[in-house]
């Protein structure tokens, strides 16, 4: 339920105080209490679809990004239980495309391994799948690699809520989702994006990344080599152009 | 897994190089003047730093690389056998690496890219001598094959990894890797 006033809920026994229409996420980040996150961009519509953000209260899980926060919920989140799962969550998206970082430009830069770093992540534990997924190179600024996708559609937020574009679209179910451009052609040349729109950066790994740009910043300097995706975590914050 | 240790005897540390480029193995050496004090606790067995081809009993085995042919098995195999605790170290010993992409493509279209009808080749033929060791069908995590006690990320590890998985485990402490030296790349 919606909560209509102000008042305070306790994260790992801490007191946070939230305002009306916050979600547990939105309270945390604003008190400076990280919770982590990967499909999730303050300022775009949330989705809960990554779960990374997966917190306890009462006897339920719930995902912080899409939950309201109601007065004196009592929440638990940075137990080892809990990272343990978010562990086990990052493990599947590692097997599931292709995670081999140092064969990736995005390396350094990468949300998914500044989060796997996060947890002390030191194998994938699962088989990996080597599913070949559709590559779209045809956009002279923009690469679209679908083998590195996860699925988090921020993308498709983006395009939609920030850039008043609609270029992306998730489709098919289960194994068979993928990351589908609209265009005439299916590809990203035929399309509206652009290579300033927040669609073209805001993805968390290497799947769309600007052209030519690649190593400008040498591997060991870059974002997650140099602070903590916690830090830069709680700093992030999109203001949509089409925000009254 | 953690190692007994009687009468500060030498701990013996084998090494390998499975489907890898080496590149773990120099940043080893990246220990610099701090490989004179590792070496006054440990020998070397079998490994390239020793060019010893058989591995004896071993208290800590370091594999670099994953497994990509049949050799790369029986190796492995070998080093489970012998060695107390068994270490994957580097990305493609933990996830396949570099290697691994060709593990989106049948081995057979490999093959016949690099040596029958990719560009530049003269007297294309694909290599079939019998000392030459099988492919796999994929280039296999080599957890995939033995059970690894320990993960050491990085490619390469850094010289100062390698020392926070070597120093714990030279006095019989399970070793833990900083988040700070923490990296997949």
């Amino acid at each position: 339920m919606m909560a209509t006033t102000p008042g305070t809920i306790r994260i790992d026994n801490q007191e946070i105080p939230f305002t009306p229409g916050q979600t547990i996420m939105d309270a945390a980040l604003a008190a400076g209490v990280y919770i982590p996150h990967l499909c999730h961009y303050p300022g775009l519509t949330p989705s809960g679809n990554c779960r990374l953000c997966i917190v306890e209260t009462g006897n339920r899980s719930v995902a912080a990004c899409i939950t309201p926060a109601v007065a004196g919920q009592e929440i638990r989140s940075n137990t080892p239980e809990l990272n343990a799962a978010r562990t086990t969550i990052t493990q599947m998206l590692f097997v599931e495309g292709n995670h081999i970082c140092p064969s990736c430009e995005k390396t350094g830069n990468c949300k998914l391994q500044a989060l796997a770093y996060h947890l002390g992540m030191l194998d994938d534990h699962f088989p990996q799948f080597y599913q070949r997924r559709e590559l779209d190179a045809s956009h002279p600024d923009i690469l679209l690699d679908r083998s590195r996708c996860i699925l988090c559609d921020l993308c498709v937020r983006a395009s939609r809520e920030a850039d008043n574009k609609n270029v992306f679209a998730i489709a098919g179910r289960g194994t068979n989702a993928h990351l589908t451009v609209n265009s005439p052609s299916g590809k990203l040349a035929d399309s509206a994006i652009a290579a300033t729109d927040l669609a073209a950066t805001v993805c968390p790994v290497g799947a769309i990344m600007i052209k030519e740009q690649g190593y400008q910043t040498p591997i060991g300097q870059r974002i997650y080599d140099r602070r903590t995706i916690r830090e830069t975590g709680l700093q992030e914050h999109i203001d949509k152009k089409n925000d009254d | 897994m953690t190692i007994e240790r009687d009468n500060k005897r030498k701990l013996k540390i084998a090494t390998a190089s499975l489907a890898g480029c080496f590149g773990c193995h120099m940043s080893f050496l990246d220990m610099d003047e701090r490989l004179a004090g590792l070496l006054e606790q440990v020998e070397f067995d079998r490994s390239p730093f020793t060019d010893i081809k058989r591995i004896g009993s071993c208290d800590i085995g370091l594999i670099e690389g994953g497994v990509c042919n049949a050799e790369n098995v029986h190796v492995l195999r070998e080093f489970r056998a012998n060695c107390a605790v068994l270490v994957a170290v580097g990305a493609c010993a933990i996830n396949g690496g570099v290697p691994a992409l060709r593990n989106y493509f049948d081995v057979k279209d490999c093959l016949e890219e690099a040596y029958l009808t990719g560009t530049g080749i003269a007297n294309p033929q694909i290599p079939n001598d019998r000392e030459l060791p099988l492919l796999l069908d994929k280039v296999y995590p080599i957890g995939e094959v033995v059970p690894i006690d320990y993960f050491l990320p990085g490619c390469p590890p850094s010289a100062a990894a390698f020392l926070q998985l070597l120093e714990p485990l030279l006095t019989g402490q399970k070793p833990a890797i900083s988040k700070s030296h923490l990296h997949y790349d």
